[in-house]
């Protein structure tokens, strides 16, 4: 890619000291995210999606804390910055959207309010006056609300202004919240499943929202999921994880027509398919691996159909496979030894 | 709703707001209303509460005689609907020859004054500690909690009359006396919500929208606990007007001739089978203000912290 990267990930990793011993939800993780561009973060609870997003808004939870790595946002490295720094990065220019809609918005606040909450906090709209004082830059905040509520397609904003969050259905919940995300205009979206709690309808209302915005703004945005289904229809580029590593990255088509690492083709296959011949589900056997207690090896051999007993004997290298097509399986490796590959730069395989 | 269109005029615009944000406070109140409505007897309550209030603040448009001064030639008159008694003293006079009805008019002032200030201190001390406590934690929590178990420890009123002994009768002491453990009930009760609260989406989706600690206690938790410190310190203001007047009743709190419903029975005590008025009235005055508040604070209680009422 020419274009320099909106967000990249080098060698990110996130530890949680416990009693148990340290747990490395997120392991050496290598991301990057050119401007515009929707990448699904996809894989089972516990596999450090999530955690992938707050280290890079810098809000893991104390005693957790980010161990290495590099975040650069816009050519800066977010790791650097002073925590006043970062926090006019989070909001103004990396958004969130979480899951449950209801529990995000705050009980006791007007909707129109919180989504204005977020324009007044960043200074985005400025008046001559402090603010409680200044009646047009409230006049405008409050055009500026019900424009956005217009954009995510809340209808009658000037009443629903007024309302309060319980008065809301769950879309129309996370509707808002995609308003508030909005508001400042960010860069970037990170997107922690935000439509798991919605039905299937809504569901589609929502990520076509979050299309449109994408496409009409250019706003970059990573949507974790674990519905490949969603992934498949709304990512340009799929990174799939598993127990904190990233084992498979590649453009939507590639990995969800010719999958590569065996954990992504047991995820294919366990999606119910509509219509043809019944067929029974093949779910992956066994569970997500304990995270304190990671085997040496690829942590995916234990419930490995193509697993070998070299496979946890060390870690494995992720492999380049084609521009932009990685996957972390033994077979790879293997594959490249003997065309004789070479080490990359970022710890991994590659044939360049 | 139809929307009406923008005005175009500063002055015009002005108006729209102002008109705009009056209907909005309306519909509040016309809801907080509609619900006190299911509580009648709350309403009563209010209205008595009002009563008290008012009589207290024109105390003395409303009355005739001296509360502080009376004449002996006066001494045990009965109240008017006895014998001996005449409309001039309504309720009889005291030992001193002092009308007793103006003198519950105006020891409405000191129960008033003193319910209103001490749980006002006590919601301003618990509240910041306990917001601060519940939210960060740590060595600060561990040390302000062990101290309020320890207040707890004591019963109230043993320990306001030990407080006052050591620091000495007067307004200002008495308040010392009463927010001195009072603070601790308010401080539980926001440290355990800030700690309920704080674990919620809301506040996680504040630290990502880029809002400081300051700002999310302040702005994002505390108005979802105000209810219910508001709801507690209307039941808690009853039960600080009767430790004043037990206070008072003691000789520790207001001092004499300032009069006040708690020195008001102590002093008709040695006359109680003679004149039994001159006590029974102001104890009946402190009935009715502290049943009327705690009703008030249970019907408040329904309509705006259901959850208070599980407990």
């Amino acid at each position: 890619m020419t274009q320099e990267p909106l967000l990249e990930l080098r060698n990110l990793t996130t530890v949680f000291p416990t009693r148990r011993g340290e747990v490395r939800a997120v392991e050496s993780v290598n991301l990057s995210l050119a401007p515009g561009e929707v990448l699904g973060l996809v894989g089972e609870s516990g596999c450090g999606k999530s955690t992938v997003l707050l280290s890079i808004m810098r809000l893991i939870r104390r005693p957790g804390h980010i161990a290495e790595g590099e975040i650069r946002f816009q050519g800066r490295d977010l790791r650097a910055l002073s925590e006043g720094e970062m926090r006019r990065v989070r909001g103004r220019e990396i958004a969130m959207i979480f899951q449950d809609p209801l529990s995000t918005l705050n009980p006791a606040f007007r909707v129109g309010d919180q989504i204005r909450e977020s324009l007044r906090l960043h200074h985005i709209v400025d008046g001559r006056w402090p603010w409680p004082l200044d009646m047009g830059a409230r006049r405008r905040e409050k055009e500026r609300v019900i424009q956005l509520m217009e954009e995510v397609g809340i209808p009658s904003p000037d009443a629903r202004y007024k309302a309060y969050p319980h008065e809301f259905s769950g879309g129309m919940q996370q509707r808002a919240l995609i308003a508030i995300a909005l508001a400042c205009e960010p860069r970037l979206i990170l997107a922690d499943e935000p439509t798991t709690a919605l039905d299937v309808t809504i569901q589609a209302q929502i990520l076509d929202l979050m299309k449109r915005i994408n496409e009409r703004r250019g706003t970059g945005i990573i949507l974790v999921t674990h519905d490949l289904g969603v992934a498949a229809e709304f990512c340009h580029r799929i990174a799939v994880m598993y127990a904190g590593r990233i084992v498979e990255m590649g453009s939507v088509d590639e990995v969800i027509e010719s999958p590569q690492h065996p954990y992504t083709q047991g995820l294919l296959d366990c999606i119910p398919r509509l219509g043809r011949e019944r067929q029974p589900l093949s779910p992956i056997p066994g569970n997500v691996p304990d995270l304190a207690t990671l085997p040496p090896g690829c942590s995916f051999a234990p419930r490995c159909p193509l697993a070998r007993p070299v496979c946890e004997s060390g870690p494995i290298p992720m492999v380049r496979l084609a521009r932009d097509r990685r996957s972390r399986c033994l077979r790879h490796v293997d594959f490249a030894r003997e065309q004789g590959w070479t080490w990359g730069t970022e710890y991994e395989i590659s044939n360049q | 709703m139809t929307t009406t269109p923008a005005p175009t005029s500063s002055w015009a615009r002005a108006r729209h707001l102002w008109g705009l944000r009056w209907r909005m406070m309306r519909r509040n109140w016309s809801e907080f209303a509609h619900q006190m409505r299911k509580h009648p007897l709350a309403i009563i309550a209010a209205v008595v509460i009002l009563l008290y209030i008012l009589a207290a603040i024109f105390a003395p448009a409303i009355t005739v005689h001296d509360p502080t001064r009376g004449s002996l030639r006066t001494r045990f008159e009965p109240p008017f609907w006895m014998e001996g008694g005449s409309t001039e003293f309504l309720l009889g006079t005291d030992d001193q020859g002092r009308d007793i009805l103006t003198r519950i008019i105006y020891g409405a002032r000191v129960s008033l004054l003193v319910g209103v200030i001490a749980v006002g201190v006590s919601v301003l001390v618990g509240l910041t500690l306990g917001a601060l406590a519940g939210f960060y934690r740590g060595r600060f929590d561990t040390i302000v909690s062990r101290a309020a178990d320890l207040l707890l420890a004591f019963p109230f009123l043993i320990f306001a009359i030990g407080v006052m002994a050591f620091l000495g009768p007067g307004f200002g002491n008495l308040i010392l006396a009463l927010t001195f453990k009072g603070w601790v009930e308010f401080f539980r009760l926001v440290r355990g919500e800030m700690m309920a609260e704080k674990t919620k989406e809301y506040v996680e989706a504040a630290r990502v929208s880029g809002m400081g600690k300051v700002a999310i206690i302040t702005r994002e938790i505390l108005p979802n606990i105000m209810q219910a410190v508001f709801v507690l310190a209307t039941l808690r203001m009853g039960y600080m007007i009767i430790m004043e007047a037990s206070l008072s009743f003691l000789g520790l709190g207001i001092q004499p001739p300032t009069p006040a419903w708690g020195s008001m029975v102590a002093s008709g005590r040695d006359y109680l089978l003679t004149a039994w008025w001159v006590s029974t009235f102001p104890g009946l005055a402190i009935v009715g203000l502290v049943l009327a508040i705690n009703l008030f604070g249970e019907g408040l209680r329904d309509v705006l912290d259901p959850r208070l009422k599980i407990e």
